[in-house]
């Protein structure tokens, strides 16, 4: 099992060469920072996500990747060159925009084509080149259409064509996918990473949607008021946050007040006194003893019971609130001090409304494993 | 026509507003513009096309639809070919209202662009700017030009210092002949008709989704070449609308060349007003003012019906 990742610690790509090296990259409108001294590096054939709320950023990174604004201070590298003053038609990057930005007057074809009139190549390589893209992303058949003639979906798929007609070394993704519907955007991430697996060109997909970007990227940095918070696989970010803002903006959490009162190898012993009691997690790297913490627990990782668990992790409440969901319920338990916990638990067996493990009002007990208790240090 | 909605209006004045949507008043402020035209446009140029077949009287009107050619007179029509005069008036016409278009377009789009592309604040200021020349009196503004061309003027000499500085010495001018030229005509229809082509422009340059001129230039295109892929053929709709709201009122112009322009090379506007007021020749003006509108609604229709089918044309295709 990884341990904790501290910010910015390459993962599965160690001791290779960055690809693009972002490096103390500030942005500045006015007297507004949009990006706030970001350093980053994305390795070569990675899909990385940008993940974070709505303005903290994102799309001005992006810009700044593809020369559309300019750093107000830092460096951007890309394949060992620096990029600064660097202007977008020059950068061996495509980007495809959050509005698709579609040339309304050029047929399918032509905007697919559009980038190569900049190539040397002889025309019939250009027509290999087109037919090959339009292959790619299926829409050979609407080749002599034009934009307004096609629907969103086409529309998205043209414009990834567009953007990789060019072979570029970087292809960057503004929320590719936040004007389809749930069902095609489900099936359009999956030929997102089979295209890329395809081209093997590298991926910075900007997202807002945390699901999308666990699903797509092998890394994520996941961004909150121009800074970023946290960089790592999904894996990691979800199972290791190394803040509240993270833990809360990944999945939800219920965040608990503790104190350190002994450390026992990979295991901290904490006073928490919202459960009643002490109780243990996995330690995180520079703990203290007397330190002050917060111990989070994400719903799922709770188990919800009636008989009290043979468990020093475990503590009782009573339920206040019951939503079932289909593929899972939803518990809300108010803790004695008055705390509300969220437990989901899955419902893997078919039962009635009356044989539910719990219902109003039950008193019920709660455990966790030691190793599934998420500590941050305040 | 939607209805008003009843439920959002006060009790006391429910009545008022069924009132308003059984009697169909709606209907009626719609149809008022379309009676408008009606009346003061096509009845009116009905009578226009009606006097041109009449036959020329002395008699106060000075026009009758008997004598040796009952009702339909096809003489005015006849003339338009045989006398030389008209053909020169409509060729002098078409020509100065192409060049002042062209200089229009030439002028007005970079002026265009540049009001889509500079700040809020600036923009508002500077679309005052173009607009601010129709608070003064159009007449006013046609006199002011005579003065600045006429051959005593500070401009006249100014243009003249330069021009003798620029050329050689037996080139040299006491003054540039400015007024009463074809030159004087262009230039005066250019700076009165500017607007018309910069307003139009304007609204549609600045509709222009300029993610798509970052799309062009992300797909390695410069700043020229974005300019000529994208932006040039996207405005295409405004460079007609524009180049319509120019080329038609210069075509007919009568002011301008009456004002500044050569009388031995008359105008088709120019004629027309010596035919009705001076000749009389009411059946004969009227022929030449149709013979105009056929000429300048005629390239309008047929690029209409162009343009129509070649969309049609592009739904078809599968
Ligand atoms: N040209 C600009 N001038 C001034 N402020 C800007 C400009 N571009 C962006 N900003 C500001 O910078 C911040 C970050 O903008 P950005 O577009 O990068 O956000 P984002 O993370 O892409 O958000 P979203 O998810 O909504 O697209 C926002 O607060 C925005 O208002
Ligand atoms: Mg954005």
């Amino acid at each position: 099992m990884p341990s904790p990742q501290p910010v910015s610690a390459p993962v599965n790509t160690a001791g290779a060469d960055p690809f693009v090296r972002i490096e103390a990259v500030t942005k500045r409108f006015g007297s507004f920072t949009a990006v706030d001294d970001v350093s980053l590096s994305i390795y070569k054939g990675e899909i990385f996500g940008l993940l974070g709320g709505s303005g903290c950023g994102k799309t001005t990174l992006l810009r700044m990747l593809a020369g559309f604004e300019d750093p107000t201070s830092g460096r951007i590298w890309l394949d060992g060159q620096d990029m600064t003053g660097v202007p977008p038609y020059e950068r061996p990057v495509n980007m495809m925009f959050q509005s698709y930005a579609l040339f309304p007057h050029m047929t399918v074809e032509k905007n697919v084509a559009y980038g190569l009139k900049h190539e040397r190549m002889t025309d019939a390589q250009r027509k290999d080149r087109v037919r090959e893209m339009l292959d790619l992303v299926q829409l050979t058949q609407f080749a002599h259409r034009k934009p307004h003639q096609i629907s969103g979906g086409q529309r998205q798929r043209v414009a990834l064509a567009r953007a990789l007609a060019r072979a570029p070394k970087l292809l960057l993704l503004d929320e590719p996918l936040a004007a389809l519907d749930k069902k095609l955007r489900e099936h359009t991430q999956f030929e997102l990473m089979n295209i890329q697996s395809q081209t093997g060109v590298t991926f910075v997909v900007v997202t807002h949607d945390q699901e999308e970007a666990m699903t797509l990227s092998d890394r994520i940095a996941v961004m909150d008021k121009g800074q970023v918070r946290q960089i790592g696989t999904p894996n990691d970010v979800y199972e290791y946050p190394n803040s509240r803002f993270v833990a809360g903006f990944i999945g939800s959490i219920t965040t608990f007040e503790a104190t350190v009162r002994k450390i026992e190898g990979q295991n901290a012993i904490l006073d928490v006194p919202a459960m009643g009691g002490v109780k243990i997690g996995r330690s995180v790297p520079g703990l203290t003893e007397g330190e002050k913490v917060t111990l989070a627990l994400r719903p799922e990782k709770i188990r919800l019971g009636r008989e009290r668990p043979d468990d020093p992790n475990s503590f009782s409440g009573v339920v206040s609130g019951l939503g079932y969901l289909g593929k899972d319920s939803l518990y809300r338990i108010a803790l004695p001090d008055g705390q509300i916990v969220t437990v989901n638990s899955v419902n893997a067996r078919r039962v009635g409304e009356d044989e539910r493990v719990a219902d109003w009002e039950d008193q019920v007990w709660l455990s966790f494993d030691p190793t599934s208790a998420i500590l941050l240090r305040n | 026509m939607a209805a008003i909605e009843q439920s959002d209006v006060p009790p006391h004045r429910k009545g008022l507003v069924s009132w308003f949507n059984r009697r169909g008043w709606s209907d009626i402020i719609i149809a008022t513009p379309y009676i408008w035209l009606l009346v003061f446009f096509f009845l009116s140029f009905i009578i226009v096309v009606a006097m041109s077949f009449a036959t020329r009287t002395p008699t106060a009107p000075p026009f009758s639809f008997g004598g040796e050619h009952p009702l339909i007179n096809l003489d005015g029509y006849k003339r338009l070919f045989q006398d030389s005069l008209y053909i020169r008036a409509f060729l002098t016409s078409v020509v100065n209202a192409l060049i002042a278009t062209a200089l229009c377009l030439l002028i007005g789009y970079p002026m265009a662009l540049g009001l889509t592309r500079v700040s809020r604040a600036w923009r508002n200021i500077l679309l005052m700017l173009v607009i601010l020349p129709f608070w003064t009196s159009f007449l006013l503004r046609v006199y002011a030009w005579m003065g600045l061309m006429s051959n005593n003027s500070w401009f006249n000499r100014g243009l003249t210092s330069i021009w003798n500085w620029v050329v050689p010495t037996d080139w040299a001018l006491r003054s540039i002949p400015m007024m009463n030229t074809n030159f004087a005509v262009v230039l005066v229809m250019v700076y009165s008709y500017l607007p018309f082509m910069i307003l139009p422009l304007f609204a549609n340059l600045e509709k222009l989704d300029q993610t798509l001129d970052e799309a062009a230039m992300d797909l390695g295109s410069r700043p020229f070449q974005v300019f000529r892929d994208v932006t040039l053929p996207l405005s295409i709709p405004g460079i007609i609308a524009g180049g319509l709201l120019v080329f038609i009122p210069a075509a007919g112009e009568l002011i301008i060349p009456s004002l500044v322009g050569n009388s031995s090379q008359p105008m088709i506007g120019r004629v027309i007003s010596d035919e009705f007021a001076s000749a009389r020749d009411w059946p004969m003006a009227s022929s030449v003012a149709v013979a105009l509108l056929l000429l300048l609604v005629l390239p309008m229709m047929l690029y209409t019906h162009f343009d129509a089918k070649a969309q049609e044309r592009m739904k078809d295709e599968p």
